[in-house]
């Protein structure tokens, strides 16, 4: 993992004595409050309906153990001994106090975690896969490229006040599991005839009120190059981004108003400009960053035998494991799904768990997921029954990866001020009704993904199924959408047709799923019976 | 409007500064007014009868004018670049990095907090206008 050198330290830490003067100002009445709030979000405070929330940069979803431990420590000591991991692999404390914000920072910065950009109109925290460095499907670990363009893209100066919030999405692996194309840009490491590596840069993708799936704008940007290339797209984004109207100023709405062809074009002759005046920080830089990523010394010559022979311990194994590219290990996803829980919430003592898990058995990570689960990313096989004890223990061994009951669900209603709806009961509802693991697992994959408001931050529009909170005359509403996909198939889920009530939409979400199940061929996902029969069977069973 | 601070030892201009349609027609006039809409580009051709630039902030929120600044001296221009309206003190070190180098905000600004915060970050990550290093030549020389 990456580790800050005396550069990194100082620049943080000067960034908590900005913040800690920035409050004192606030608090002195020497700002307003309109003042003072683009600068409290640009370090990811926000205000929301009960306290303020606050949210700490988790780049390309990668801690440490300690970094976990502080996490579990801010819970415990200025928060209700919980927090929450987000769908941008962030955590946020939703029960903040103002004056005590510069502490916490200055806690998190003895352990190289801030809060930069993690809200406001800037470039925000950059994702990645999580399985990034263990994959088996990867070409290479593409979290080196993610830190050296976070570094060089903090307080830039250019592109500091953005028409909007900005975010990138790294992935080195044919299979998405980043979503990159509904990020503003999405890069996927690639290498070339000739053995060089370069991007793929994907732009223009967004959810919220309106959504696109971001295009291809280039085939291949030289690895290098790649500060420049996006600082090309950034500029022609800043300089020419609608400024009057809020819902209209997100870098896809540019996309789709010029054309990707006139985009691009304007991308391309800035980057010529722009690739000129040696802005891109050498190779050296960049091997310098990668000797940290450099794979954990593997063990070899282990066995890839598991033993099963306790039935529940082979059911998590089956579901909560993926591949991992060195024989013997394993990556180990650990749910925070539990039926009836809150998706993502997570305890301090949770956390302690986690963190002396990944010490013991994963050479120190962890990583957040955007679909809010964690993984431990190098397991060996043999561990893993030592590491399921745990996790059973800590009341974290729930097994629905993938599965109906592994939602993600916005804090909405319960939380955020902009929402028209709850989403976290709703999510709970459903759980409730599918939590028989012999019924999900029959269901196969199957991703719900459900918002309080249009604004989408629980992904709606990438579910398989949908919901999305409405208001209807002053009372909440649920439309439901089918066939959305975040992965490599990427695709905008469709609305069936009149919303419903809570009760009702979880009853429709049953009704859906049910007509999957009459209608499947062999193997067939929810999704690929979707795109298979179309909208028509599935809107007959509900509102039929 | 509030008295400006200039970060020049040169004289400022004098005349007013003019829209960039006026600055193009009349080529007697060295000062221009930057709207955030404008294309600062078409500038360009020009600039060497260019000694002030003023570029407009209508909102603070408002980001356009910092690409504005920053085309102006890639394309090599080193006169004056004045940011005016709402500006404000905790944007001014990314100003300064774009390469503004005079500031007439619509409200005052404190001047001990204004040197504090141009002070507070011992290093930066990216080049820009100014001549602070990154941190990727500091560590590679
Ligand atoms: S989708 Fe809406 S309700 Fe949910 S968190 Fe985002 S803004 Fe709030």
């Amino acid at each position: 993992m990456y580790r800050y050198d005396q550069y990194d330290q100082q620049i943080v830490d000067a960034r908590v004595e900005e913040f800690r003067d920035q409050v004192k100002r606030r608090i002195a009445g020497h700002m307003t409050e309109d003042q003072f709030k683009p600068l409290r979000l640009k370090n990811g405070l926000y205000l929301q309906l009960h306290a303020y929330m606050l949210r700490i940069a988790i780049p390309y979803g990668t801690l440490n153990p300690a970094q976990v431990r502080m996490l579990a420590h801010v819970a415990r000591t200025y928060d209700r001994g919980y927090a929450h991991f987000t769908t941008r692999q962030n955590m946020q404390f939703h029960w903040i106090k103002l004056e005590q914000v510069p502490d916490i920072l200055a806690d998190f910065a003895k352990v190289q975690l801030h809060a930069i950009q993690t809200s406001g109109e800037s470039i925000r925290n950059i994702s990645a896969d999580q399985y990034a460095g263990a994959a088996a499907d990867e070409i290479a670990d593409p979290r080196p490229w993610a830190e050296l363009l976070r570094q060089v893209t903090t307080f830039h100066p250019e592109f500091s006040y953005l028409p909007r919030k900005f975010k990138f999405a790294f992935t080195a692996a044919p299979g998405d599991r980043a979503a990159i194309r509904w990020h503003d840009v999405g890069l996927r490491l690639v290498r070339n005839d000739a053995g060089e590596d370069g991007f793929e840069v994907y732009a223009g993708g967004g959810m919220g009120r309106t959504p696109f799936i971001a295009e291809l704008i280039r085939a291949f940007c030289p690895a290098d190059r790649l500060f420049s290339y996006c600082q090309a797209i950034l500029r022609v984004w800043n300089r020419h981004a609608r400024r009057d109207n809020i819902h209209k100023q997100r870098m896809k709405i540019l996309v789709h108003d010029l054309g990707v062809e006139e985009f691009t074009r304007q991308v391309e002759e800035e980057f010529a400009h722009i690739a000129t005046l040696g802005n891109d920080p050498p190779r050296a830089e960049f091997d310098r960053i990668a000797a940290y990523f450099a794979p954990p010394p593997f063990e070899t010559g282990l066995s890839d035998e598991i033993d099963r022979s306790d039935p529940d311990f082979a059911l998590w194994v089956d579901r909560q494991t993926a591949a991992h590219k060195a024989p013997g290990y394993a990556i180990a996803n650990i749910s925070l799904k539990a039926i009836g829980g809150i998706g993502g919430d997570i305890t301090a003592d949770q956390m302690d768990v986690v963190a002396d898990l990944a010490e013991r058995y994963s050479f120190g990570e962890t990583r957040v997921t955007h679909a809010q689960n964690v993984v431990l990313p190098h397991v060996r096989k043999a561990d893993l029954y030592a590491v399921w004890q745990a996790l059973v223990a800590a009341g974290l061994a729930d097994v629905n990866l993938d599965l109906v009951t592994d939602i993600i669900a916005c804090p909405g209603l319960d939380y955020c001020s902009l929402a028209n709806a709850r989403s976290i009961p709703v999510a709970q509802k459903i759980a409730r009704r599918f939590a028989d693991l012999e019924r999900q697992q029959d269901l196969g994959e199957l991703k719900i993904k459900i918002s309080g408001c249009i604004n989408a931050c629980g992904h709606h529009h990438a579910g398989h199924i949908g919901i999305l909170g409405v208001d209807r005359k002053g009372t909440e509403n649920y439309q439901l959408l089918l066939g959305g996909s975040g992965a490599e198939d990427t695709t905008l889920a469709k609305i069936t047709g009149p919303g419903f009530d809570e009760d009702g939409v979880v009853d429709a979400v049953e009704k859906a799923i049910e007509t999957y199940r009459g209608l499947r061929t062999d193997g067939e996902r929810f999704l690929d019976t979707y795109r298979r029969v179309g909208m028509e069977p599935f809107k007959e069973a509900i509102y039929g | 409007m509030a008295d400006a601070l200039r970060f020049r030892t040169d004289t400022p201009a004098d005349e007013p500064a003019v829209s960039l349609d006026s600055f193009l027609d009349q080529d007697d006039s060295a000062s221009v007014r930057i709207e955030a809409g404008d294309d600062v580009r078409r500038l360009l051709p020009v600039l060497d009868r260019v000694r002030l630039v003023e570029v407009d902030f209508p909102r603070f929120r408002d980001g356009r004018g910092y690409s504005s600044a920053r085309i102006l001296r890639e394309s090599g221009y080193t006169g004056e670049i004045k940011a005016t309206g709402d500006v404000l003190v905790d944007e001014l070190l990314f100003m300064r990095r774009c390469g503004f180098d005079s500031f007439a905000p619509d409200a005052p600004l404190d001047p001990d907090t204004v040197e504090r915060l141009l002070t507070i970050y011992p290093h930066v990550y990216q080049h820009a206008a100014d001549d602070a290093v990154p941190v990727w030549k500091l560590r590679h020389g």
